[in-house]
């Protein structure tokens, strides 16, 4: 079974601990729509003091324009726990995360907007920033088979939790999946009124 | 040896008592005891309820605050500009329509979500409580399981006061000994992250627990357990004891007569079991502390004070090395150099990890009698109108003020500086915050995270100062 999710360029952010506030800093949270959030994705790299693109930051070289794999290294998405962040990101374009580590929330708000974040050991994010510094990459993710494949036959594995691989291959929503357990969570209020009464 | 597999951790007791049913083999649906909400992460989680005609399933057990993005000059919603004010109304004609109760900025006890949660005796040990923040772990304080969550989850808890988990890891942080003179609460977090790194309790629930922590105030405890997320851990707990109860005695929320010996009975079993096995410990000698102060980027580049900033070539781990050179170029320091010898613009007395009563105390014992120093800006922000009200019944208000302090209304503040509270560019910050990111106190702005005593005397030096060494050489006040 093959079940491409992602196919496309990838972009090297060679950095550990890319925080949320790197990824969106405060001054765009003040926002009450989902939308918007692209062009403030990394804003203080982006962009120099002037307004003007910052020629050195990585996103803004003309070789990653339209990237949809992010590469990058640990603790990914640190910080906050501001939903803004993959917003920002997915809006960008980008619909695979690729790192050695990701922030728990971040993660977990990043698989509820439907993005992939694969996580790989040290020494495979190396590999895949070494391959990176041999020129600008096309690959494709195959979330059923759970591989990144570079062309070539070449292929390098991935774990991935089966509950989140099930949500991410059918789509499945969020609350109306939780909303089936009506029943037990009406059950649970009444017994949890019983014997701690003080909770409400 | 034989194995007692029904010995539980803290955190493992809790889990399991709010599990309402099984998503699949790996994830449970737990039960939400506390939903608290402010006005950054919840409007676009509002609007996704009423897209989808859904309505809030417990409005009583959803408490609203306005915080983040409040002036601290001024009690009006549009004193802080267009974008906020459309941002708190927002919020405001939410729980008006679904019926949350809100301290809203005309309410006495308005202010930072993790500060009024407790005050109010919202937080109670056992709970599960989430907030769209990621400084909800500071209400583990309590023997709470609490933690940050996303605006799809404050939507998916809004509807149904439940949210889909995995369990997490469990880590133990023993602490034992006690702490010296002079270091706090704040500088032992930041120890603790300095040894284990800001990732190094990702997917683990901390538990803080020895002798350190049973004699540490519960203002103390939630300082600790507030930067636990700073070390990446989902959140930090401690078991709550005969300090936590006093502290909720009486509160607005907290049991009344009538349930009070019930709720004490139950918390009174929240502990970890003996033979519970954690999936990783790590023990710290409270004694060998001393008072700390970051000098990089993120958390986890912290030393004591009187140590040299490091030379990113002493650290072996290449990414590491690169971090810290990036670090010390923003910051504009040098390897070798003492933070002791180097300048502040700003001094910072707030947010949810230092604005609480003691927190207050502190740092008003070191201001009392002196002036701040010329050419640095120092404002103290409390956490809450509470706190507010109790400085100015004791003195510390006119202290800070007499010392040249401003005296704010209570918010968030410049922890973040969604408001008009910001560092400039350039600018040295003395901050009892929580995190030094590049840009989170303003662009170029250059943070190093302090307890409220250092920030305290920073303030009156107008450099940072060892405390430790000022106390020891008897000019303490
Ligand atoms: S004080 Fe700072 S860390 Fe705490 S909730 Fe406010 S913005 Fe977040």
């Amino acid at each position: 079974m093959s079940k491409i999710f992602a196919k496309g360029l990838v972009c090297p952010l060679d950095k550990n601990n890319v925080d949320t506030d790197q990824i969106i800093p405060k001054q765009f949270l003040t926002s009450v729509s989902r939308d918007g959030f692209a062009e403030a994705m990394f804003f203080d790299w982006r962009y120099l003091a002037d307004g003007s693109p910052n020629p050195d930051f990585v996103v803004n070289k003309p070789e990653y324009k339209g990237a949809s794999i992010l590469l990058t290294r640990a603790n990914f998405g640190c910080g906050s726990s501001r939903e803004h962040a993959p917003w920002a990101i997915l809006q960008y374009g980008f619909k695979v995360i690729i790192a050695e580590s990701f922030a728990d929330i971040f993660f977990n708000n990043s698989v509820n907007n439907g993005m992939l974040l694969i996580q790989l050991s040290k020494t495979n994010i190396d590999l895949l920033f070494n391959r990176c510094t041999q020129g600008p990459q096309q690959w494709q993710i195959d979330l059923a088979s759970q591989e990144i494949m570079f062309g070539n036959n070449a292929a390098l594995g991935f774990s991935i939790d089966a509950d989140i691989k099930q949500r991410l291959l059918s789509g499945l929503d969020f609350i109306g999946s939780s909303e089936q357990l009506n029943p037990q969570i009406a059950d649970y209020e009444q017994s949890r009124k019983a014997s701690q009464p003080w909770l409400g | 040896m034989a194995h007692d597999f029904s010995a539980k951790t803290l955190y493992q007791k809790i889990y399991a008592s709010h599990v309402v049913g099984k998503l699949n083999p790996s994830t449970d649906l737990l039960y939400v005891d506390r939903h608290l909400i402010h006005e950054v992460t919840s409007p676009q989680a509002f609007s996704g309820l009423k897209l989808a005609n859904r309505a809030v399933r417990r409005p009583d057990l959803t408490f609203a605050t306005m915080d983040h993005n409040v002036s601290t000059q001024r009690r009006s919603m549009d004193a802080a500009g267009e974008t906020s004010r459309k941002q708190l109304e927002a919020l405001a004609a939410n729980c008006d329509e679904n019926q949350i109760p809100l301290l809203d900025l005309t309410h006495p006890d308005q202010g930072i979500v993790h500060v009024i949660g407790p005050e109010q005796g919202l937080t109670q040990p056992g709970m599960i409580i989430v907030c769209g923040d990621s400084h909800t772990s500071t209400h583990g304080a309590f023997g709470a399981l609490a933690f940050g969550i996303g605006t799809s989850e404050v939507e998916h808890v809004l509807a149904t006061q439940t949210l889909p988990q995995q369990q997490a890891k469990t880590l133990k942080v023993e602490i034992n000994g006690e702490l010296s003179a002079h270091v706090t609460p704040k500088d032992l977090i930041m120890a603790v992250i300095g040894k284990l790194g800001t990732a190094g309790g990702n997917g683990f629930v901390a538990e803080f627990a020895g002798s350190a922590i049973t004699a540490m105030s519960m203002e103390g405890r939630m300082t600790l357990c507030n930067m636990s997320i700073e070390m990446g851990a989902k959140a930090g707990l401690i078991a709550p004891d005969e300090t936590t109860f006093a502290y909720l005695k009486g509160k607005a929320h907290a049991p009344g007569a009538a349930h009070w010996d019930a709720a004490v009975k139950y918390w009174q079993s929240l502990y970890s079991d003996p033979a519970a096995v954690f999936d990783h410990t790590v023990v710290v000698d409270a004694a060998s502390i001393a008072p700390q102060i970051t000098w990089g980027t993120n958390p986890e580049q912290v030393m004591a004070v009187d140590q040299s900033v490091p030379a990113p070539d002493s650290f072996t781990d290449a990414t590491k090395r690169d971090a810290a050179e990036r670090a010390l170029a923003y910051m504009g320091l040098q390897p070798g150099q003492k933070l002791t010898d180097c300048q502040v613009d700003v001094v910072f007395i707030g947010s949810c990890t230092n604005s609480r009563i003691e927190d207050l105390r502190a740092a008003a014992s070191v201001v009392q009698g002196k002036k701040v120093a010329n050419g640095v800006r120092a404002l103290v922000v409390p956490g809450s109108g509470m706190v507010k009200r109790q400085a100015e019944a004791e003195g510390l208000a006119a202290i800070f003020k007499d010392a040249g302090f401003e005296w704010r209304e209570p918010g968030c503040s410049m922890c973040l500086g969604m408001n008009d509270d910001r560092v400039a560019a350039g600018e040295r910050c003395a901050s009892t915050s929580n995190r030094n990111f590049e840009g989170r106190q303003g662009r170029g702005a250059r943070t190093h995270l302090v307890s409220p005593a250092m920030a305290a005397a920073a303030a009156i030096a107008g450099k940072f100062v060892n405390i430790a060494a000022v106390h020891t050489q008897g000019e303490q006040p």
